[in-house]
This record gives structure tokens, C-alpha cells and sequence, in this order.
């Protein structure tokens, strides 16, 4: 036996012992008993029902069962293996941050085709959710920019797979929550920019529906769109918001000067309940609302500042309190109808549910990875401080979410039931069909799995 | 600068020579695993600041034989060399090195004896080119007797001496010794133990090291908190020594 798996043979026996010192969570914050890993080299890393990244999905997507309490992050093993300056063509070790990428790359006016809204997540965990960005109606997912995945399946193989390689298994993988094996290496094109800095046009909309259609028309000019909504209001002005368009600067209009981050502000402690109780929500959103004096805004911005706004804070889930948060993230499809976002928010107001955040996305096609979250439509996220009836909010939208043909983001969740889950998930039993292939035992399972795939626990 | 890092296919090693790279010097990667060297030099060259020279020597502590070869290597692909970095080495508990004599006989001719052999190469080669520095990972645990590192810290403790001995006598001559005590620091080689308080992160103490190169820092402890710590484990009574857990 290796020193590291020696070593980690030791934590894993205390850790029965010791089960208050190890918890693991996602950025929620529910901890749960468990051991996280982090060797250096994948290959040789202790065999675990899981393979995680930087923890940034919010639920128990990346956390162990309770039988088998061990996870291995990946986030040592980070080594960019090849790049080829013609054709943007990079390799790298699953571990390898988003923000690690964007420091070295973007100088070189190379990015990712598809980022989602933190830098703090590992190429495995983008892969494996996914993820999508504020440009998913022009480029869609991420998995779909990939070439190859190298992945470690149950049987210990190495097996090497693409769209065109091994496709049932890259199809799985991609988005599958890292149920089908342990990502190794990724490899795709980074995206030439012209400037790193962003063309943005913002636009101050005085209601929900207003909101959608506008963010609709969008689509056709702006290959970037997102928004923010402010669930709070009432009547008329429910869901005011303000809508963002953008798209990488010209050479002509961006400074010459490369952006400089924003030195990282930190949470101290762990905020008491009160600090994002309903009426700082109230009070930002108002002011987040009405800073936006003119109706629009046009301007140059800095693509920190752009694609990861909340990043500034280092660890702001720690300001939802003891209990943690979770994330809401559904997507209605456009069959719905228009006024699917207005009917949504008001059974969310309807029921009480604050959220500190609401952000409106447009979705383009569906992928053909077999769980992949986008669908054409909009993409609803709320931000939701755990309490008490935080099940019976999330049993009420997903019941929503069902009858509109809509479904969550499994990233994101934590509450959703089984029952529910397979309702709105008719890819599952494809899904679940080519796992056994590669893995008849399923060996590999995480808390979500067990919860909403039926796993063994 | 144009600098050999023996050990920086990983952790804190790993974490200099990427700084080393980014900042504009050449790098020259040693250690004993070629698939792992190519890996980790891909890595430089793909972070590393534009026109810097990176290059792949296979060198294995445990055979003194290649060491002049390797940083002859070195010398040749970086078209010169200042200085040179070890932080490879082994590490086992002392529950371990106790149990199994072989393990040990290594740890103490890998982390002694052979890292000496190889300070002495690149002594001379850096002297012959009228200079640099040589940088080489101690250890805290070389500091004082201690009940969990007493082997492993034997180990360190003759060569943090030889490191001083080194400085004080070439120093005048323009070779500048820098011998660094790393604490606790998380990498993949301390993975899985236990993390006391202060324990520090590769990116942090590699900013350090590179300071103190920079600089020429006789020693430098690392994170700087381990240097108090340390002030007071060494002063603390025998009796006192005996009877704590550390
Ligand atoms: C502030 C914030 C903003 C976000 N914005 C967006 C957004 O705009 N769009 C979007 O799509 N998502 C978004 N997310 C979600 C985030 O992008 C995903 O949860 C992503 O998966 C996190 O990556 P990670 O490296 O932290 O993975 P983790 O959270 O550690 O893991 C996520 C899943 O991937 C699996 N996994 C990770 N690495 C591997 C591997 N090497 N092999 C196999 N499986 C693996 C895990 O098992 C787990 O199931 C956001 C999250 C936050 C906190």
C-alpha cells in the first residue's frame, strides 16, 4: 500500500471516531459525516464512491453516502497537459480551477466557451454538471464544447471518450453528476476573445412579463444575456428587474490596459439568521432596483466584475446563517407560455419564499448529454435560506415545475423528492441503462443519487 | 533567473516552479518519473510567461550517481544556471520508520546523505559559475528532539546544520544558501493527517520561499508563524520535552 493510501486508510477508520471533526458539505452548507481526500495523483487515489471538485454545487451532489463517508477532490490534481496556441485546444487535469484557467489564458486572449457565474469550480465538476452560462441560447453547454474525457470507471479501467468515442459513456458523464466514473483529464478549445474586457447593455424593466419578452428579443442580437428579478414586489411591478446584455469588446471601444481582480473580501463568521431575513432581502433589491437610476445603462466592464459578481465575497454563504441555504434552479420550457415566469413568482410570493437572488436566464436546445439541465426556455434561480419549511416550498414549486413540463437543476438541489425527480426527469431510465453498463454494481453514488435515483444508501 | 527544481512535479515544489515560470524564469524540472515529468513540464510551459525555457531532466534521489549528469542537463537546456531548488524528499511517521528498518535506512539516506551528495553538485557547479543560490527544503522537525518525528527529524537536523555550515562558508564567495523549515503544510504528502493549527497552504509558502531567494534569507520558516512556534519548542526545558505529546 502506498503511504497516501495508507494514511488515508487511517482517517477513514477514525473517522467513525472522530465524525464530529469531519463533515463535508456543499456550498449550501448542510454538513453531513465525511472524509475528503485530496491527493496530488488521480491515478493512485483511494477507491471512493466519489470524486468531487471545489464543492460549489449547493446541494449533496458531491457528497459521500453514509456507508462509504469518503470523497476524493481533485483540486490538487490541476496540470494543464497541452495547448496549442492555433487552435485553442487544451488538456488538463479535472482538478484545474476556472480561475486558475482564466489567470493564465485570458492575458492570452483565450476563455472557456461556457462559464457559469463562479470562477471557484474544477473542469470535472463543469463537466459533470454540465454548466451553462449567460450565453447557453447562442453555445449551449459546456459538454458540448469537450473532445475528450479521460475517465476512471467501476471496474478500474482508464477509458478515453468523446462525441465520438465511447459516446453512450461521454453522454452519461457529461452532466451526470459524476455517477458514471471519476473524471481524469478534460480536454477542449478555449474560445479566441478579441479583448477580455465586455461590451454590456443594461436595462432597467418594470415587470416580469415586460422581463421575459425582453429577454427573449435579446437573444436574437446579444450572445450574452442574463438578468436579475426582484421577487419581493407586489401587483404591478411583480418582478421588476433589471436585464443585462453583453458581449466581448472590440479592440476600438476596450481599454488597452488587462482588468485587474478585486482583492478577496472575506465573511468573517457565520452571519446570525437576521442578516438576509426578508427585509435586508427587501432592502437590497429596492436599492439594487433603483441604483440603476436611468433606464439604460451602456458601457465597458471588466469580465470579473461581468461573469462573476459574486465571487467579490469570498465565502458569502456563510451570511445565511447556521442552517445554510440552498439554491432553486428550474427551468420552464417555452411551451409554458410567456406568463410561466409571472404564474411561478406568484406562487413563490404566495407562499412567503424570500430570496436574496433571482436570476432569469434564457435557454436555448436541449443537449444530447442524457441529463443535462437546459432546455429551450428560461431558467429561474432562487437563493433560499434553510428553515423550517424550506421542504414544503420546494414540494410546492416543484409540483409547478412538473405540470409546466419543466425540471430542476441537480447542481443545485437538495429538497426535491424521488417521486418527483423521476416525473420530470423521462431521460432517467436511459440514464440509469447505460451506468450499469459501465457500472452493474454502481459502486459509484453520492447523496443525491441515493435520494433521487433510488440508490442503496 | 534560470532555476533546477528537483521535486517540482508536486506540492510545494510544484507550487514554485509555477511561480518561478509565470514571473519570467526558465525552469528546469527534476525528479524521478518521467510520465510525471512531462506532465508537470506541459504545465510550466502552458502557464508560464512568454519566451522562458522549460526543460525535463530525470534525476532520482536515490541514485547519487546521476546527480552531476542531471544538473549538467540542466545547465545545457536553460543555456546557464543560478540557482537550484531541492524540494524533494520522503516522508514516513515515526510509527512507520520504527516498524520497518528498510523504510527507514531510505528516509534517512534519501533525506540525508543523498540530498547532501546532490548540495554538493550543484555547490560546485553554481560556484564555478561564480555563483547563486541554493535553496533546499528542511524541515521544522529538524529542530529540536521531538517524540512524533524523532528519525525523520534526525534527518533534517544534520542537513539544516550542513545548509548553515554551507552558507556560512561560501557566502563570501557568491554562493548564498537558503535553507527553508516548512510547518504543517497541506499538500499531497501531508494528506490525511491531521492538520494542527497554522497549517499552510503550497501557493503561500512558495510565495515566501520565492521572497527569500529574492532576498537571500538564510532560512526561512514557513508559514513565518511555525518561526515562533519553534522559538518556544526550543526553549522549552528537557523535563518539559518529555512529558508533551509534540
Ligand atoms: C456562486 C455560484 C454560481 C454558479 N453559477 C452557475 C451557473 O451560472 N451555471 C451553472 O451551470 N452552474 C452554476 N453554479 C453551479 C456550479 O457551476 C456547479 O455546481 C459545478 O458543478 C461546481 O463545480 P465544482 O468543481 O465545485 O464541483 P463539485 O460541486 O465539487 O461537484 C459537482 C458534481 O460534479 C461531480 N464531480 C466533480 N468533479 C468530478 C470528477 N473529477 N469526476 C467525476 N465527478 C466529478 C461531483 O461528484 C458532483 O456530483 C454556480 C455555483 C455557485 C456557487
Amino acid at each position: 500500500m502506498s503511504p497516501l493510501a495508507r494514511w488515508a486508510r487511517l482517517v477513514y477508520e477514525f473517522s467513525g471516531m472522530r465524525s464530529s471533526e469531519s463533515l463535508v458539505s456543499g456550498w449550501g452548507r448542510q454538513f453531513v459525516p465525511g472524509v475528503e481526500l485530496r491527493p496530488e495523483d488521480l491515478h493512485r487515489a483511494p477507491r471512493a464512491p466519489l470524486f468531487r471538485g471545489l464543492g460549489r454545487s449547493y446541494g449533496d451532489s458531491s457528497l459521500p453516502p453514509s456507508s462509504q463517508p469518503l470523497v476524493v477532490s481533485t483540486v490538487r490534481a490541476d496540470r494543464i497537459l497541452a495547448f496549442d496556441e492555433v487552435t485553442g485546444m487544451l488538456r488538463a487535469e479535472a482538478g484545474l480551477s476556472l480561475k486558475a484557467l482564466n489567470r493564465t489564458f485570458l492575458p492570452k486572449g483565450f476563455f472557456v466557451p461556457v462559464t457559469p457565474g463562479t470562477q471557484f469550480v474544477t473542469l470535472g465538476g463543469m463537466v459533470a454538471a454540465d454548466v451553462h452560462g449567460k450565453n447557453h441560447h447562442v453555445d449551449g453547454c459546456f459538454g458540448s464544447h469537450v473532445r475528450r474525457l479521460s475517465i476512471e470507471v467501476a471496474d478500474g479501467r482508464i477509458v478515453e471518450c468523446g462525441p465520438d468515442l465511447e459516446r453512450e459513456l461521454f453522454l452519461a458523464t457529461v452532466g451526470g453528476m459524476g455517477l458514471t466514473g471519476h473524471i481524469l483529464e478534460v480536454e477542449f478549445p478555449l474560445s479566441r476573445i478579441p479583448t477580455p474586457w465586455i461590451y454590456q447593455e443594461s436595462e432597467r424593466v418594470p415587470d416580469v412579463d415586460t422581463y421575459v419578452r425582453k429577454l427573449k428579443e435579446a437573444a436574437h442580437e446579444w450572445p450574452m444575456t442574463v438578468g436579475w428579478i426582484d421577487c419581493l414586489s407586489r401587483g404591478s411591478s411583480l418582478g421588476r428587474g433589471i436585464l443585462l446584455k453583453g458581449r466581448w469588446a472590440r479592440g476600438d471601444e476596450a481599454p488597452a490596459n488587462f482588468p485587474t481582480e478585486w482583492p478577496d473580501v472575506r465573511v468573517p463568521f457565520t452571519m446570525p439568521e437576521a442578516v438576509l431575513g426578508r427585509l435586508s432581502v427587501q432592502a437590497f433589491n429596492f436599492g439594487l432596483y433603483w441604483s440603476h437610476f436611468a433606464k439604460q445603462k451602456s458601457g465597458i466592464v471588466d469580465p470579473f466584475r461581468y461573469f462573476y459578481p459574486l465571487d467579490f465575497i469570498k465565502d458569502w454563504n456563510l451570511g445565511y446563517g447556521r442552517r445554510g441555504l440552498t439554491q432553486y434552479q428550474c427551468v420552464l420550457p417555452d411551451a409554458a407560455g410567456p406568463d410561466a415566469a409571472r404564474r411561478f413568482l406568484e406562487l413563490l410570493t404566495s407562499r412567503g419564499g424570500a430570496s436574496f437572488l433571482c436570476v432569469i436566464k434564457d435557454c436555448g436546445p436541449q443537449s444530447a448529454a442524457l441529463l443535462s439541465f437546459p432546455m429551450p426556455g428560461i431558467s429561474i434561480a432562487l437563493d433560499i435560506a434553510v428553515r423550517d419549511d424550506t421542504q414544503q416550498l420546494i414540494d410546492a414549486l416543484n409540483e409547478f415545475v412538473i405540470a409546466e413540463g419543466g425540471r430542476i437543476y441537480l447542481a443545485k438541489d437538495a429538497f426535491t423528492r424521488r417521486e418527483h425527480f423521476e416525473r420530470m426527469e423521462p431521460r432517467l431510465a436511459e440514464f440509469q441503462r447505460v451506468r450499469r453498463v459501465w457500472d452493474p454494481t454502481l459502486r459509484f453514488k453520492s447523496r443525491q443519487s441515493i435520494r433521487l435515483f433510488g440508490d442503496a444508501p | 533567473m534560470k532555476a533546477v527544481v528537483l521535486g517540482a512535479t508536486r506540492g510545494m515544489g510544484r507550487a514554485l516552479a509555477r511561480k518561478l515560470a509565470e514571473r519570467g524564469d526558465s525552469v528546469a524540472v527534476l525528479g524521478r518519473d518521467s510520465a510525471e515529468l512531462e506532465r508537470s513540464g506541459a504545465d510550466l510551459r502552458a502557464r508560464g510567461a512568454p519566451g522562458i525555457r522549460v526543460a525535463t531532466i530525470a534525476c532520482d534521489l536515490e541514485k547519487p550517481d546521476g546527480f552531476k549528469a542531471a544538473l549538467d542537463a540542466a545547465e545545457d537546456a536553460l543555456l546557464g544556471l543560478d540557482t537550484v531548488i531541492v524540494t524533494a524528499g520522503l516522508f514516513a511517521t515515526q510509527e512507520a520508520l520504527e516498524a520497518d528498518p528498510a523504510l527507514l535506512a531510505r528516509v534517512l539516506t534519501v533525506d540525508f546523505s543523498n540530498t547532501v551528495l546532490f548540495c554538493e553538485e550543484a555547490r560546485k557547479k553554481l560556484l564555478g559559475r561564480g555563483g547563486g543560490t541554493l535553496c533546499v527544503f528542511s524541515s521544522v522537525a529538524g529542530d529540536r528532539g521531538r517524540k512524533p518525528v524523532v528519525l525523520y527529524g534526525a534527518a533534517k537536523a544534520g542537513l539544516s546544520r550542513y545548509l548553515e555550515g554551507l552558507d556560512h562558508r561560501y557566502r563570501g564567495q557568491g554562493l548564498k544558501t537558503v535553507c527553508v523549515k516548512p510547518g504543517f503544510v497541506r499538500t499531497g504528502m501531508t494528506e490525511g493527517l491531521k492538520a494542527p493549527p497554522f497549517a499552510g497552504e503550497p501557493e503561500a509558502v512558495a510565495d515566501q520561499v520565492l521572497t527569500a531567494i529574492d532576498l537571500g534569507l538564510p532560512e526561512v520558516y514557513a508559514p513565518a508563524m511555525w518561526g515562533l512556534v519553534m522559538g518556544v519548542i526550543k526553549g522549552l526545558p528537557r523535563f518539559v520535552m518529555r512529558r508533551v505529546g509534540f
